[in-house]
């Protein structure tokens, strides 16, 4: 099967990641939409190391891998802190700041 | 079996950014071991003691005229720009960390944890220290000390402030570093994220206004992880264009491959919308005002001035170094990112009614004048840039200073209403709200028309005729509210509830003096520093 299927995948998945960022009201789900991104990125990079024959993107998709789980515990307790004062996790409601 | 090889490591060149993480994972390790009492005053001695010996260790390689070298296995690159841009971020650091430790102005500092602990703390300030029992249990599960028991370590803890920061801000501070110095793109990924989660953190950490700091947070947090997920599958495409990260293998693929170019272009356009939005340049910067507005103005004053001198120097570095071969394919889409950086940032700032959305707003049009700088890729247009963060970072930093100080019952009265005669209370503040207000405008004598002038004459020289006329238009619009709030101060009667202006403690009085001291001098007698960015170049 042709590499290039996988790179259209890929594009196809970080492109439905960042239609759920824009679209979606409650914070985990865009934060998992930007997940789905972050990960759409590290099956782009696998394949370009198969296509272009060195190991390289492998080794970068582990550090995309570390990076999205830190940033995922720092997310989380950022989201968990504005639920335990607003009991509501969309981001809508957060409207103080504007204009 | 070949035995491995180890990339060597340049530890003199190195020395600074070593400096600044060892002392950010001792930080942690204090925070972990140290008792409450005191605690705060050992992580601000350590804090300051990184910062000030980084730059000393800066300095030292600056003026030892040691080469530019890449080291790591050439994943960073510590060349004249990069020492240069070191020694800002680290000189601008100072002050910020300073504004962060002050206490005078708010008791137990500007920062708190846990919303539990606040509301005790207003419990406490309503009903009075005798009647607080159910204050303090509520507290017991959050004060960080074992046990109800503690109250005198619960009350040492809010006198003594919230330590977390200094950890947090000398991770940032060391991943900005890192981020102006990578050489290929992988570790400039992995430096935009170890800048940008403390910072996060930092955000939603303020004392008053809890929700107003927390959504900033959230908007922060959720924008800055989707504009590096944008960087990262440029980083991807380029990747797959170069078979390489490294900047300069990037540039040498540009000049001559016979790879398709859509690969080339989407890369470098999905790079350069993650690195616009960190330096929250024109389209791009829908966060800043939220952001500046909602976070405690120390950190909104450390956020302002790093964040944008570490964005640009990636900026810079990737323009010369990765996409210096194909500046004429992508030259004429940044015209427009400037132009609508610049425009937006002065008329959004004509409608502004909170002084630090004001001042964010200016910093979206600032980041227009430093674009027309850093597209030049000249030697000239490097200068220009690097001397213009280093006036603007020193401006910025006083001027959220004396934000502070302007306080009504409700902590920092931020409303233009609110410093409406102003001049008649505090005369020395307002004194130096003016001179900082008119360096941001570019008034002659102040830092801020040596650097304006300076890019503007690079981005002339360049060819970039119509860009600089509508820069010196868009430069008049903004003058016009840098001025309406000068005007407010000295030509309008005080209100009879008016804010305060709290009298400064020595810490934010030594980062308010730094700052206007810098401002002026820069825009006195130039001729030094300017002497210095002239020569330096980078290492490609």
């Amino acid at each position: 099967m042709s590499p290039t299927a996988y790179l259209l995948l890929s594009a196809l998945l970080f492109a439905i990641g960042a239609v759920g960022v824009l679209v979606r009201r409650n914070a985990i789900i865009v934060f998992m939409c930007v997940e789905l991104m972050l990960n759409a990125v590290n099956l782009t990079l696998v394949t370009f190391s198969r296509i272009n024959g060195s190991l390289d993107g492998q080794i970068m998709a582990f550090f995309v891998i570390v990076v999205a789980a830190a940033e995922v515990v720092v997310g989380l307790s950022i989201i968990m802190a504005i639920f335990r004062t607003r009991r509501t996790t969309s981001v809508d409601d957060a409207n103080l700041l504007k204009y | 079996m070949t035995a491995p090889t180890f990339p060597s490591i340049d530890y003199a060149a190195l020395a600074p950014v070593l400096v600044v993480f060892g002392a950010a994972c001792l930080a942690v390790l204090f925070e972990a071991v140290l008792p409450l009492r005191g605690r705060s005053r050992v992580q601000l001695g350590l804090t300051l003691v990184a910062v000030v010996a980084a730059l000393v260790a800066v300095v030292a390689r600056a003026t030892s005229g040691a080469p530019a070298v890449s080291t790591l296995a050439e994943a960073l690159a510590v060349d004249g720009p990069a020492l240069f841009l070191w020694g800002t971020l680290l000189a601008l650091a100072l002050p910020s960390v300073l504004l962060m430790a002050d206490r005078s102005v708010e008791p137990g500092g500007a920062f708190v944890a846990d919303p539990v602990a606040l509301a005790e703390v207003e419990a406490e300030s309503r009903v009075g220290v005798g009647a607080s029992r159910g204050g303090s249990r509520s507290a017991g599960t959050s004060g960080g000390s074992a046990g109800g028991g503690g109250r005198g370590a619960r009350d040492a803890a809010r006198a003594e402030g919230h330590t977390e920061i200094y950890p947090l801000l000398l991770f940032a501070l060391g991943g900005m570093m890192v981020f102006c110095a990578a050489d290929d793109l992988l570790t400039m990924f992995v430096a935009l994220e170890v800048l940008s989660i403390p910072l996060y953190l930092l955000c939603g950490l303020a004392r008053r206004r809890r929700l107003m700091s927390q959504e900033s947070a959230v908007k922060y947090f959720l924008l800055g992880a989707f504009s590096s997920a944008f960087f990262l599958y440029g980083l991807a495409l380029l990747y797959g264009y170069a078979d390489s990260v490294k900047l300069s293998d990037i540039s040498l693929a540009a000049a001559g491959s016979l790879r398709p170019d859509s690969l080339l272009f989407a890369g470098i356009a999905l790079v350069v919308v993650g690195l616009m939005f960190k330096a929250s340049v024109g389209p791009f910067h829908t966060w800043t005002p939220d952001v500046y507005q909602g976070a405690p103005t120390s950190v909104t004053a450390f956020m302002a001035a790093c964040t944008k001198v570490a964005a640009f120097g990636a900026i810079l570095r990737v323009f010369t170094v990765a996409f210096g071969s194909t500046v004429w394919e992508w030259r004429g889409v940044l015209w427009v990112v400037a132009i609508i950086s610049m425009v937006v940032g002065a008329v959004l700032g004509l409608t502004q009614t909170d002084v630090k959305r004001m001042i964010a707003y200016s910093s979206v049009a600032h980041a227009g004048f430093l674009l027309l700088g850093a597209m030049a890729i000249t030697p000239a247009g490097l200068s220009a840039t690097l001397f213009y963060l280093l006036a603007y970072g020193f401006t910025t930093v006083a001027l959220f200073g004396l934000v502070s100080l302007v306080r009504g019952p409700e902590g920092e009265a931020t409303h233009l209403s609110a410093w409406a005669g102003l001049a008649k209370r505090a005369p020395v503040a307002a004194a130096a709200v003016t001179f900082l207000m008119l360096a941001l405008a570019g008034i002659p004598l102040t830092s801020g028309f040596t650097a304006k002038f300076a890019v503007f004459s690079a981005a002339l020289a360049d060819g970039m005729t119509p860009l600089v006329i509508v820069a010196l238009v868009v430069s008049a619009v903004a003058a016009f509210f840098y001025l309406r709030l000068i005007v407010l101060m000295y030509f309008s009667e005080p209100a009879a509830d008016g804010p305060t202006v709290s009298v400064p403690g020595p810490f934010t009085t030594v980062a308010i003096t730094l700052g206007v001291v810098v401002t002026l001098l820069l825009g006195v007698v130039p001729t030094a520093v300017l002497g210095w960015v002239e020569g330096l170049s980078f290492l490609t």
